[in-house]
Formats: C-alpha cells, structure tokens, sequence
C-alpha cells in the first residue's frame, strides 16, 4: 500500500491536465466543494466578530511562532509533569523510527489511527508496515483511500474524489466483512464501515493520533472530529503515540476559545463539531507519547514571508473556495497537503528540488479567495508570488523575462516595440507558435492595434485637441 | 483637475481604444490629462512570476515617471493593486526607494475610484442602449475592493440595461502567466466564466481590467459567441453623439 506522495513524478500543470479531462471528478469536486463552502459561508455569515476572531487566531498564532522555543519547552514539562512522555523528532525518518520502536515496545503489530495530516505527511503507515506493523485507518474517508490503495486528495475530506458508487465497490473488493447486498446509500455504506472499524476498535491495545491543537500552560492535548472513531482511539487502547507538529501549539488554555470558534465553522461548516476530545499527559493508566515533529518547519520560521504557513489550523477552506483546486482536484498537487495552502507548505517544507514541487507556488491564479476565507489570514498570495522569485526558472523564460524587462525600462524602447508589432499585425497567425500556443489553443489573440494609444496621442498633442 | 494617466502596457499596446475612452471621459468630466510618454509597465507580470529584481526596476521607473503629478488614474484593478498592495513589499523598509513609493502610492487610483472617491460623481452623462454583464475581476473585487463602484457608475448610464452575472466573484482563469503555464486548469475556468457569461443573455461583457477581458474575449471568440467585450471605460465615455468610443481617434 503506497498513500505517500513522496518523489511523486510530473508536474502540477501535467497533472491537473488530466484531472480536468476527467468529468466525473470535475463533478464530484465541484458538487462536494460548492456545498461545503456555501455551509462555510453561511455560519461563518452568522458571526457579528468574525473579522476580531480572525485577527485574534492570526496574533495568538503569530505570538507563539515568535516565541515556539519557549512555549515547547513549556509544554514538554507540562506533559511529563502529568505523567507522558515526550519525544523530538527532526524529520520524518526520525519520527518514523521512534513511533515503531515505541509500538515494538509493546509487542503488538496492529494499531488504530485518528485522522492526522502529520503522520500522513511522514508516511508513517508505510513506514510501519516496513517493520511489520499494521497501521487501520479509522476515518472514514481515510478508510476509503486506504482500502482504494488510494492518495488522499483533500485535508478534510480525503476521499473527495469518490462518490458513493466507487466507494460501495472499494468496500466491496477490499473491506472482506462487507455485507455481500451492500448498497450504495450513505447510511449502508456508513454501517457498513461502522461493523468493520468496531472489531478494530475493541481489539487494538496501541492507537496513533495527531492532534488539531497542544496548549502548552497545561500540556493538553486537542482533537476535533465528527465520526468519533477519534474518541474511541484515543481512550480505549492500553498506548496512545501522538505526532505532532511543533506549530500545532498555543500558549493557553484561554486560547482555545478563539480556535474551537474558528475551526469547526471553517472547516465542516459546523457551528461546533461533534466531538472534541481533549487529553493531558497519561490518563487512567494509559501510556502516553508524543512525537513533536518538525520535518521542515523551522526552515519555514526562518523565512519571513513563508513563515505565515505555519499558522495554519488545516480547516481546508482555502480548498473549497480555490477555483484551480476545483479543477485540477487535489492528486494534482502531489502532497498530502493540496490546495493554496498546499501550494505554498509543500514547496518550504520539502523545497523545490524536483520539477513537481517547483510548480506549485505557480498553480494558481492569484485570485486571492483563499485569502479571504482563511481563518488565520494567511496571505497565500503573497507567499506565492514570496515562493516564485525563489523557484528555479526555466532558462528560455528567464530570457524572455529578462528581453522583456529591458524593453520595459525605457518608454522609447517600448514605443519601437509596439510600431513593429502594429506594422507586422497582419502576420500573426491565429495560432502561436511555442509555448504561446497554450493561450492559442483555446483562446483567440486580441488583433493588433494599427497603432498603440501612445503614437495617437502624440498626434493629439501635437495637433491640438480633435 | 490636471491628472495623469497610467494607461498600461497592455492597453497601450494592445487596447488603444480604452486609453481613448479614459481621456474623453476624464475630458468630458473637466479634467485635463496627461500621457507621461516615458510610462511602460507596472511590473505585475515579472513579479508575480517570480522575476522580483526587473519587477523592481520597473516598480522604480514607474516612480519616477509619475513623482510629479497630484494624481494618477488606472484603468486596471491588477495593475492599481500591483502598485498599491505589492511596491511596498518590492523595497527595504525604510530605504530611500521605499520612501519613494510611499509617496506615489497614494495618488494612485483606478479609474472607477477616481471617479467616485475623487471626482465624486456617479452619472457620467454616458449613452449605452445595450444589455450588458459585469465581470467585478479579482484585484478589483478582493484586492483593491472596489466593491459596487463600477455596478453604481453602471446603473447611472442612459439605456443600458444590467444584468446579474452567475458566480461573478469567481477567477476567469487568466491570472498573467498562469494562463500559459497551467493552460488546462486557466482554459476550464474560462469556460465556465464563458458559460456564465452566456447564461446572462447580454450582448456585452464589460470589466474594469482588459486582460481577463482579453481571456474571457478571447474564449468567447473562440466558441463564436457573438459576445463583445468592453473595458468598463469604453461603456462610460459613449454618449448619444458618440456612440463607440473607436470614433474618437
């Protein structure tokens, strides 16, 4: 089973190519991000202090960032202080290693899993069959795509992609205590994956959570969901590992108020989630690890600009509004993290060294939607437009660039420029040849003027008015 | 009210008939208005496409030529936001150059907030017996928001009839290079902007920002759609003697 997106091969533009083709994405995509937004809107609509709320998970986030070293520290004290064990890890091979090691400990080699970007961003799954240890999705979603031998194409909704048809077949190939007449209604489907993860639930003495927030002045835990598969991981095995993000922190208990108003409603289009379960070192008997994992981002901190990114809650409303995300779905992007906020953690946290990564700060429009509906004001566009300036160039563009900007450096350069295209006007062929022809094969080109505005008024001027 | 014009390099090139109609309507509206021949381009297209040193360079010529005037009108969201979001970011704070662009920047208007914030007027006096759409743009709606201004100078305009364009907030898909670096996804959402478009019944798309109207156009041309595209401008400068604004040059 691979669900890692790591050396993935081409490019975001190749890629989204062949999503766009696909009809029966497109309409998936667009029916499952329309409706989800239009919730977003609606109860987000509803909020008199949205604005201040917004500003006020902006500067929590801002603060701890400016001081993550300290409130870290604090929170590693606190959690031992109440009885868990705390673990650092540098990168994903680190973290890897240490979640095994401690799962060995145990002796056993099956473990339940809550939903967790963070273990999905490392591959810890693949990982931990290496050292013959089954890792179960308990998600639904998740479950979905790991039963599909699928990637996950959407931070909130990982099987966005499938509709219920395809997801009645995946149970039926792959889930073995399927019902044999299973239908493809919602609640079946959902009964179905409910009588499956119970026997895994009952069984599992080691379950792996990440978590949506760690406060540091306590040393608890934080974990949203709506299908309470979470809840039962987290409290019935013998073993809870958890890794984490080191941006996951916030400095109080007090700060939560603003972020379990701002998650639910941007995230599921809830005005409160189902369930959030909230845990503080060892609880009643339980052992209890976490794995703080920084895998790139104090390289992301280092960076003035970038460094907005790791405010992110991973609510996913940036993706639901993104017209390019829409389109392109999230496979396109090649990381467990798609979307605008993709675009822009991908490329700082595993850099732009491979022709896929060094698309995504340019796989998008700059339209700035998503900017408008992050909850933490990450401004994605400036970041992009941060990320392009230090994303390899192609060495013909960069000379295309470069003539370009020599010309635009002087007005009389210019003005030659536009005489000769206004004389040769008629030699423009409807399509264009090179890399020009991507705007041609879909588009007409605007005819060239006879001549450009500023020739007219230099005859206006000089002429007096007509 | 002496103003100069940044036309832009694609009006200027590609687009002259908008520059007419910006200096008629300026004219007509008592100003007197200035060409500064030394003005090229903003440097949107290097800088968002990651060519951050011409980007200033250009961000610096553009200071330069336009350091004297009282204001500066744009007829184009992308690039009034181009100037007014991103010049500041272009600089060291606190440098000279920074200094510059602060004192530039805030005489820098688009044009349908110059109409209405500087000049304070609504109705234009224009004549346009036509059914028209409105494409808001996103520098123009998410950048500068500009909100219901070019919708108010609209509705004041004598025999045009408006009408409400689906998903109007949503990218066509253009966004610069975008659209010949990832031509699958900008083709998608300009045919579904198209669609939209078509959906509204109405003989002409207007916008305030000729480069998504040059990939809306340019779409919509390509399906023979029979639906023009007209720069916001070249609607508010027709008046019952001069019906298209091509007339005046």
């Amino acid at each position: 089973m691979s669900t890692t997106f790591l050396g993935m091969p081409g490019n975001f533009p190749k890629n989204a190519e062949k999503a766009v083709q696909n009809s029966q994405l497109r309409y998936n995509l667009r029916k499952a991000t329309h409706t989800i937004r239009g919730r977003r809107a609606s109860v987000v609509g509803e909020l008199p202090d949205w604005q201040e709320l917004r500003a006020a998970g902006k500067a929590i986030k801002d603060e701890t960032l400016r001081h993550l070293d300290r409130y870290l520290i604090q929170l590693e004290e606190a959690v031992t202080a109440a009885g868990g064990h705390v673990h650092w890890a540098r990168d994903a091979a680190e973290a890897n290693r240490i979640v095994a090691d401690l799962v060995r400990a145990t002796g056993e080699t099956e473990v339940v899993k809550v939903k967790s970007m963070a273990t999905q961003e490392i591959g810890l799954n693949e990982a931990l069959a290496a050292q013959g240890i089954t890792a179960y999705e308990t998600d639904l979603a998740e479950l979905i795509v790991q039963l599909g031998d699928d990637f996950p194409s959407h931070i909130l909704v990982p099987a966005i992609h499938r509709n219920r048809a395809e997801i009645r077949e995946i149970f039926l190939d792959r889930m073995g205590d399927a019902p044999a007449g299973l239908t493809d209604e919602p609640a079946a489907l959902a009964e179905a994956a409910r009588l499956h993860l119970r026997e895994r639930f009952l069984k599992s003495k080691v379950a792996i959570s990440g978590a949506n927030f760690m406060v540091a002045e306590t040393g608890t835990l934080v974990v949203l969901e709506s299908e309470g598969n979470g809840r039962m991981c987290l409290s019935l095995p013998r073993t809870l590992i958890s890794v984490v993000g080191i941006e996951k922190v916030v400095p109080t208990w007090r700060d939560l108020e603003v972020f379990l108003q701002l998650l639910p409603r941007n995230s599921t289009g809830e005005r409160m989630n189902p369930y959030t379960s909230m845990w503080t070192g060892s609880v009643e008997g339980q052992e209890f690890h976490l794995v703080l994992l920084d895998n790139g981002r104090t390289d992301v901190l280092a960076d003035e600009v970038g460094r907005q990114a790791l405010r992110c809650i991973r609510c996913s409303a940036c993706l639901n509004v993104c017209p390019v995300y829409e389109r392109a779905g999230g496979h396109a992007y090649g990381s467990v993290y798609p979307g605008p906020i993709g675009a822009i953690l991908t490329p700082q946290l595993r850099g732009m060294g491979s022709d896929l990564d060094a698309s995504l700060p340019y796989a998008s429009s700059l339209c700035g939607a998503c900017f408008e509906a992050c909850p933490v004001a990450i401004d994605i566009p400036e970041v992009l437009v941060h990320l392009r300036a230090k994303a390899p160039h192609h060495p013909a563009e960069r000379a295309g660039m470069r003539v370009a900007g020599w010309v635009f450096r002087d007005g009389k350069r210019l003005a030659r420029v536009q005489r000769l295209a206004s004389r040769l006007r008629r030699l423009v062929p409807r399509r264009l040849p090179g890399p020009l022809s991507a705007w041609t094969d879909t588009r007409d080109v605007p005819d060239i003027p006879a001549e450009p505005f500023r020739d007219w008024w230099e005859r206006e001027e000089r002429h007096g008015r007509a | 009210m002496r103003v100069a014009l940044f036309l832009t390099c694609v009006n200027d090139t590609l687009f002259p008939g908008t520059g007419k109609a910006v200096v008629s309507l300026l004219r007509r509206l008592g100003c007197e208005v200035d060409f500064p021949a030394a003005q090229t381009c903003c440097g949107q297209m290097h800088v968002n496409t990651g060519y951050r040193e011409e980007g200033v360079r250009l961000a610096r010529h553009f200071t330069e030529v336009f350091a004297g005037y009282e204001a500066v009108v744009v007829p184009s969201g992308s690039c009034a936001a181009m100037i007014r979001e991103q010049y500041l970011r272009l600089v060291r704070p606190g440098s000279r150059g920074a200094a510059d662009i602060a004192e530039v920047v805030p005489r820098v208007h688009e044009l349908t907030e110059f109409l209405l914030d500087v000049l304070k007027v609504e109705d234009v006096g224009a004549y346009f017996p036509h059914r028209v759409t409105y494409h808001p743009t996103c520098h123009s709606l998410r950048g500068l928001r500009l909100g219901d201004r070019p919708v108010r100078l609209l509705s004041r305009v004598r025999g045009l009839e408006l009408v409400e364009l689906p998903a109007a907030e949503e990218c066509c898909g253009f966004g610069g290079t975008f659209s010949v670096k990832n031509p699958a996804v900008s083709a998608a959402m300009g045919a579904d902007k198209a669609r939209n478009v078509l959906a509204t019944g109405a003989e002409v798309l207007c916008a305030a920002d000729n480069s998504c109207l040059m990939h809306i156009g340019g779409t919509l041309g390509r399906q023979r759609a029979g639906v023009r595209v007209m720069h916001l401008a070249e609607i508010l400068a027709s008046t019952e003697t001069l019906a298209s604004t091509e007339a005046v040059g």
